[in-house]
């Protein structure tokens, strides 16, 4: 049964910033063993504390092989000079098949080695498990705990996504788009999709030749287009060309406003997607359209039922 | 099952290491890995952060007498006493019953057939005190 054991006792030591206890306590987020709800209910008074005008979590997304870990680690530097409390939520997909997962984004980390900022980094590595997409509904549920218990940001990065995939704007309140050179001509930076919602884009690579191209070709997109265009920032995460920007640019960044209407869209898919995935009847479902013995339209019907 | 696999020490071989998080990954399991050259509080504070249930260690090094213990020591130090740690690589069977009396549970060296330490996993899980600070009875018994 889900959301029966909440341990008063281990929250507490959470909130009182034991490693240990926090660590726990996300497990049992994610594991739905414990409900956010539950935890509000039981320490209401460190969730009434937020500020509603802050914003504390960001989406760092973008193809895989782009450079997201290299830059974060960066950025996490930086923040961590300046005394600025950071968690970094990083996901890597599970096997479709198995269900299991190789969660290798700690690898890239190098700020956590470092003896002075060890205490101002948090890493968690997450696998998305059942759900789609680059990121799972339940890393919300995470970052809102961790915001509470006094980490100043909240750095989700993403599984290496697409053109398309724009789950992210789901759980987040700031979306930073990392796109690399080379990443095809200047129609690529006009077509629809993930690059719409950021309220910020970084080209990583500038140490490589057609970066500060394609940098322009996303600028000139964005203001043919409607709205506000986002900072645009050059990084390269080798030689630390322009991390100083764009980390003071990452720290205090503006909501474009582009994606209000698309993130609650998207809230919605993740919410219907997590009610399906956790139905009991799923499996026997999942069973009969495989065999035939059930239309695709009768499956909605009993899940709708639910 | 949240599983780490380290590699301590300074040590660059780690094909055996990515070989263990490969079959874990596949049998269903989510496996954090460290990379390379990680000291013994490195890897004992991923484990803390990570939540994790067991951790692995892997050493092709000679080091493991110093380097399996340092961490078993760190874990109790930190309250970890429940994480359930075993380890490979060139581990003479001479040297592993120094390393099951620092509260590590298995040891496996080359030519284990990856299905065993799955198998290990399972027996392991309904163990109630095979935690590194447990001081439980029971380890396994590789064939290799």
């Amino acid at each position: 049964m889900r959301g029966e054991s909440l341990d008063l006792q281990l929250v507490s030591d959470a909130v009182k910033g034991n490693r240990r206890a926090i660590a726990r306590v996300l497990s049992s987020l994610e594991n739905r063993s414990v409900t956010l709800a539950q935890i509000k209910t039981e320490f209401s008074s460190i969730f009434a504390e937020s500020n509603t005008d802050s914003w504390s979590s960001i989406a760092v997304t973008g193809a895989p092989g782009v450079g997201k870990s290299c830059l974060i680690d960066k950025i996490l530097i930086d923040w961590s000079s300046k005394g600025i409390k950071t968690a970094l939520l990083a996901i890597d997909p599970s096997s479709p098949r198995t269900g299991g997962a190789l969660l290798g984004d700690r690898v890239r980390i190098t700020a956590i080695d470092n003896e002075e900022y060890k205490d101002l980094i948090y890493i968690r590595s997450i696998a998305t498990r059942k759900s789609s997409g680059s990121a799972p509904l339940i890393v919300s549920d995470m970052v809102e705990f961790l915001s509470a218990i006094g980490w100043d940001r909240v750095i989700i990065e993403t599984v290496g996504s697409g053109q398309s995939e724009v789950r992210c704007a789901a759980i987040t309140d700031r979306i930073v788009v990392v796109e690399g050179p080379a990443r095809g001509d200047g129609v690529q930076a006009e077509k629809a999709g993930l690059l719409e919602l950021a309220d910020a884009v970084i080209v990583n690579k500038s140490d490589i030749s057609g970066a500060s191209q394609h940098a322009s070709e996303i600028r000139e997109s964005f203001e043919l287009g409607l709205g506000q265009t986002p900072p645009i920032i050059l990084t390269s995460a080798i030689s630390g060309e322009g991390i100083d920007v764009a980390s003071s640019v990452l720290l205090e960044l503006e909501d474009t406003g582009r994606s209000k209407r698309a993130k609650w869209r998207e809230r919605l898919l993740a919410e219907y997607e997590r009610k399906i995935l956790e139905s009991d009847k799923l499996e026997e479902i999942l069973e009969n359209l495989a065999i035939g013995s059930m239309s695709i339209e009768d499956a909605l019907k009993v899940l709708g039922d639910d | 099952m949240r599983i780490v696999v380290a590699k301590p020490g300074l040590d660059g071989h780690d094909r055996g290491a990515k070989v263990v998080a490969r079959t874990l990954r596949d049998a269903g399991h989510e496996v954090i890995y460290t990379g390379l050259r990680r000291t013994a509080q490195q890897i004992v504070e991923t484990v803390r952060d990570e939540d994790a249930r067991f951790l692995g260690l892997s050493s092709l090094s000679g080091a493991h007498n110093h380097l399996f213990p340092k961490v078993c020591e760190l874990l109790v130090k930190e309250g970890l006493d429940d994480v359930i740690v075993f380890g490979g690589g060139i581990i003479p069977f001479e040297d592993r019953d120094i390393l099951f009396s620092c509260g590590m549970k298995a040891i496996f060296g080359p030519g284990t057939p990856t299905a065993e330490i799955l198998d290990f996993i399972v027996e392991a899980c309904e163990i109630s005190d095979a935690g590194v600070g447990q001081n439980g009875e029971w380890h396994w018994e590789s064939t290799a």
